[in-house]
């Protein structure tokens, strides 16, 4: 890495317009750009407050669970050093985030973003999702608070994550199944910003990661940064040192962004994002980074798949949350300056890291860190025994089950 | 740029008509449109994801790519219909990504080569004019901007300050198509346009009826019809041209006439 061609820090973005470099921005329509500035405005003032601060951490606190446990996984490291080099097979550590009340990191934005909602006078909330899991975790503020909720939702994603479908109608929202375009994640994100733009008056969109128009890439970034905040202290406490590679599954990147910011200004700290390869980066994938470009859509501009001309081209991963054509755009930022490396991982291979978590720790990852977790197979060999790896279980297997043991050929 | 203003000089309002690009037999139906008494056509560029649009744009979108619209499809589109029709001013409305994704530049060029007078970018607001706007007027196309009715009088001049050719009222806070606001409400909204900026503003967003299309011409200086049109294309495919005549005629005689029985 040329750290001479580095910024001063690299935790100073976005600027006052909301630019990552080249990316990010406030792409949308008119008639949705008056609320994007309310909403930055809003959101300026709710930092600097005491009040806000002391509601969302009592909230992460005593609602989420939070801190979510530093995990040392003693026997998958084992493992891995039994097919390593001799002296080498790093330690592996997990943040569990899937301990988190609704079972992923989802939850912790949702508290952020409903608390403002609730400060701007908003009395609607709305959310896109793909798998379900920000979904659920916006249904769930939305019952906590007591305001109505639409969640809308990809005619297929909605077939194929009925569980999840389930329990956000229990917890009182309307789910809507988007049955244009492909029906998937970016489709119900479309509908999501139709829906806002006929109903800026009273409705506050909830998104579920860290992209979309300024200010949400930073705000999402800034409530899922206490993942990371978290980390560090658990690491120096029970390591007495600061990580060697950190490792987070990216979809749209709102985990991995939670984990790595508080870390960015840490030069010996590496971090490794990783996309969904699909059936391979040379089929269907959802690697955007890998196999994209940059382009504007959903409010900003990113790395994207798409054609010659310009037009989306759907994504494909196993994990429903991974399914996505674009991703945030400090992702986009961090890969150009080099700060943070990315790489991929097939649908087998992160079948292969679901299993074999299971067998080592008893842990049954979503399909989502299960991608990390095949990062991590891969690097950990490589690096020294007494290296650090500290990787995020961004969520819990039990939505995936199904299309797990459909994958696996297994009847249930 | 010319012709813009030669439409919007007209002695009386004009009929400004959306359909897009690559959805039925497109050059028939822009034939349609002229004969029928358009005095602006805005030619849609087609995007996999029409964020601001209502169902009826949103499936001729899918219909246009489904059968392999290209940009250069759009271009070839425009430059035919520059050389049968000199006069009549063309737009291309669209997003932001199949414009830029070459290059803004190049896109400004292909406009100008195709005799495009203006663009209208549906998600680069005028915080991302830098991205196409300078790149355009440089090329002597049009910058058409969108006012809404949450754009308010703290903003407005900022949305005033690169827009050309015309100003474009969206009448209600939503997606194309759908509802349509109060005529009282819009005339409020143009005084309120046209004390800050000459622009000729023309009024769009859920028109569908000559008789909807005529109120507003009385209070506007042009009215945009799409989804109706574009309806139309969807259900009557390669017999559309006809249809298309008829409706576009009533709304240009609601449109052109509305003034004199204002008087």
């Amino acid at each position: 890495m040329n750290e001479t061609a580095h910024p001063n820090s690299f935790r100073n973005q976005p600027d006052d317009r909301g630019h990552f470099g080249q990316f990010g921005g406030r792409y949308v329509s008119e008639t949705l750009m008056p609320l994007i500035l309310d909403l930055e405005k809003e959101y300026v003032k709710a930092k600097s407050d005491p009040a806000f601060k002391e509601e969302f951490e009592d909230l992460l606190a005593n609602y989420v669970g939070r801190p979510s446990p530093l995990y040392y996984a003693e026997r998958l490291t084992e493992e891995l050093r039994k097919d390593a080099p001799e002296g080498m097979g790093a330690q592996v550590w997990f943040k569990r985030d899937e301990l988190n009340h609704t079972g992923a990191h989802k939850i912790n934005n949702c508290i952020g973003q409903i608390l403002l909602a609730v400060r701007m006078g908003k009395t609607r909330i709305i959310a896109e999702t793909g798998a379900g899991q920000h979904g659920v975790a916006t249904a769930t503020v939305a019952a906590r608070f007591g305001l109505p909720c639409v969640v809308y939702m990809g005619a297929k994603d909605v077939e194929r994550q009925q569980p999840n479908v389930f329990r956000m109608r229990l917890l009182g929202a309307e789910v809507k199944a988007v049955k244009a375009g492909a029906a998937t994640l970016k489709d119900a994100m479309n509908e999501a910003l139709r829906d806002w733009v006929a109903n800026v008056h009273d409705t506050f969109y909830i998104i579920g990661t860290a992209a979309g128009p300024h200010p949400y890439p930073e705000l999402v970034r800034d409530f899922q940064s206490v993942i990371g905040k978290e980390a560090r202290e658990q690491l120096l406490e029970r390591t007495g040192r600061l990580p060697d590679l950190l490792v987070a599954a990216i979809g749209g990147g709102s985990n991995a962004i939670g984990l790595f910011h508080p870390f960015l200004d840490d030069p010996s700290v590496k971090m490794l994002g990783v996309e969904a390869a699909g059936h391979g980066l040379d089929k269907d994938h959802a690697a955007s980074l890998a196999g994209g470009s940059p382009g504007v859509l959903h409010g900003n501009k990113t790395y994207l798949l798409q054609d010659e001309d310009g037009q989306i081209v759907e994504g494909h991963s196993i994990s429903a949350g991974l399914d996505y054509p674009g991703i945030g755009p400090e992702h986009s930022w961090l890969k150009e300056t080099g700060r943070v490396d990315y790489t991929s991982a097939t649908d087998k291979e992160a079948l292969d890291a679901f299993q074999l978590l299971c067998r080592t720790e008893g842990i049954i990852p979503a399909l989502e860190p299960s991608h990390a977790i095949a990062a991590v197979v891969k690097v950990a060999r490589e690096m020294p025994r007494d290296a650090i790896i500290c990787a995020n279980l961004c969520g819990r297997g039990d939505k995936d089950i199904f299309t797990v043991a459909d994958a696996l050929g297994v009847e249930l | 740029m010319t012709r813009l203003a030669n439409a919007f000089g007209k002695p009386h309002p004009a009929l400004v008509c959306f359909v897009t690009a690559g959805d039925g037999p497109t050059d028939a139906v822009l034939d349609a449109l002229v004969e029928g008494g358009a005095d602006v056509i805005e030619l849609g560029m087609p995007f996999t994801d029409p964020m601001a649009d209502g169902p009826a744009i949103q499936l001729a979108n899918l219909r246009a790519l489904g059968k392999g619209t290209k940009t250069a499809d759009v271009f070839r589109i425009a430059t035919e219909f520059r050389a049968r029709h000199p006069e009549v001013p063309l737009v291309l409305m669209g997003y932001a990504n199949p414009m830029i994704h070459r290059g803004a530049d190049w896109f400004a060029d292909q406009c100008a080569k195709a005799g495009v007078d203006g663009v209208i970018c549906v998600d680069t607001p005028p915080e991302e004019d830098a991205e196409l706007g300078p790149f355009l007027r440089d090329a002597g196309i049009a910058t058409i901007r969108l006012a809404t009715p949450t754009t308010d009088a703290a903003r407005l001049p900022q949305v005033l300050e690169t827009a050309t050719g015309f100003l474009y009222y969206v009448s209600v806070a939503g997606i194309t198509g759908l509802q349509q606001a109060a005529t009282a409400s819009i005339e409020e909204a143009v005084s309120r346009l046209k004390a800050g900026t000459d622009l000729p503003v023309a009024v769009g967003f859920g028109v569908r009826t000559p008789e909807q299309a005529g109120a507003i011409a009385k209070v506007a200086d042009g009215v945009v019809v799409g989804s109706a049109l574009v309806e139309l294309v969807g259900q009557h495919g390669d017999d559309a041209p006809a249809k298309v005549r008829e409706l576009t005629a009533a709304l240009a005689n609601a449109v052109h006439s509305a003034k004199e029985t204002a008087a």
